[in-house]
């Protein structure tokens, strides 16, 4: 910030641009793209630049997280699932099963956001005390905060990782137990 | 000076109207899936920005658990579609009309 009191620094304008570009065209591509798996590469341009957004507003760890379990293990899931079950034929997307339902998801769409986006500029954009949960501290900007962040984590929310850990378990189990094909006893319906 | 939050704000709420109307619109069951994650992408995005405005590592540290309960969330839910496309050998939502009255 030099001169202009309202200038903020070009970089950051163009880091912004470019992210908002990648998100939105990302994401109108998925709603929009008739082939499965066009959407899924779609949804990874999407990633990425919310990934541009995180480093942008200094959140090092996560963007790199974005990138490595969204756009590398949960997208490539998708992927996986899409050939394995070939399902990448198109979609009739010009068909519309029920009436008006276009018309009524865009109308209620329209309303929410806008009426979000219209009550926080007649408010305050962002409210509250600064740096709480760091004891007044202000982390870092612009230089990492990895450590604060793994500080974090793994005393104020240890008991919300530990629970994340059975959660990952439990969701293994189950992703196992539901793809499993029951191979004996052929002739009758077995679980689910 | 980074640009103001407002932007980032702005601009996850139009990424989570895209995600809701994607979700309304679409009968795949994948496709509605990849919607969820635009979904949690921006309150994703508005916890990042929160978090850098009001200089607390809270925001982060949540938006870490969001992404390990979203992997859960997909891992389960491919799951079930793999299981439900073995009985119909469909993944739209629209001919999963059992339990209609």
């Amino acid at each position: 910030m030099t001169a202009a009191a309202t200038a903020f620094a070009v970089p950051s304008v163009l880091v912004f641009f470019t992210s908002a570009t990648l998100i939105v065209v990302g994401a109108t591509g998925v709603i929009s793209l008739k082939n499965p798996v066009h959407a899924a590469l779609s949804l990874i341009m999407t990633l990425f630049g919310v990934a541009v957004a995180f480093v942008a507003q200094s959140a090092d760890f996560l963007a790199a997280v974005q990138i490595i379990v969204y756009a590398g293990a949960i997208v490539v899931l998708f992927l996986f699932v899409i050939m394995f079950l070939g399902v990448d034929r198109r979609e009739q997307v010009s068909v519309e099963p029920l009436v008006g339902q276009r018309a009524f998801a865009a109308a209620g769409v329209v309303i929410t956001v806008a009426g979000l986006i219209t009550l926080m500029a007649r408010s305050h954009w962002v409210t509250g005390a600064m740096s709480v949960s760091n004891g007044g501290v202000p982390i870092a900007t612009g230089q990492g905060n990895v450590k604060e962040l793994g500080t974090a984590v793994f005393t104020t929310y240890l008991f919300a990782f530990e629970a994340t850990a059975a959660l990952l378990i439990i969701a293994v189990v189950g992703a196992v137990l539901l793809a499993r094909r029951e191979r004996t006893n052929q002739g009758e319906e077995t679980g689910s | 000076m980074n640009v103001p939050a407002a932007w980032y704000l702005v601009l996850a709420a139009l990424l989570f109207g895209i995600g809701a109307y994607g979700l309304l619109t679409r009968r795949s069951a994948l496709i509605m899936f990849m919607c969820v994650e635009l979904m949690l992408n921006a309150v994703n995005l508005t916890f990042v920005t929160f978090s850098r405005t009001l200089s607390d590592i809270s925001g982060q540290a949540i938006v870490f658990f969001v992404m390990v309960v979203a992997a859960a969330e997909v891992t389960v839910g491919l799951g079930i579609v793999v299981a439900v496309f073995r009985r119909r050998s469909s993944t739209s939502v629209d001919e999963l009309s059992e339990l209609k009255g």
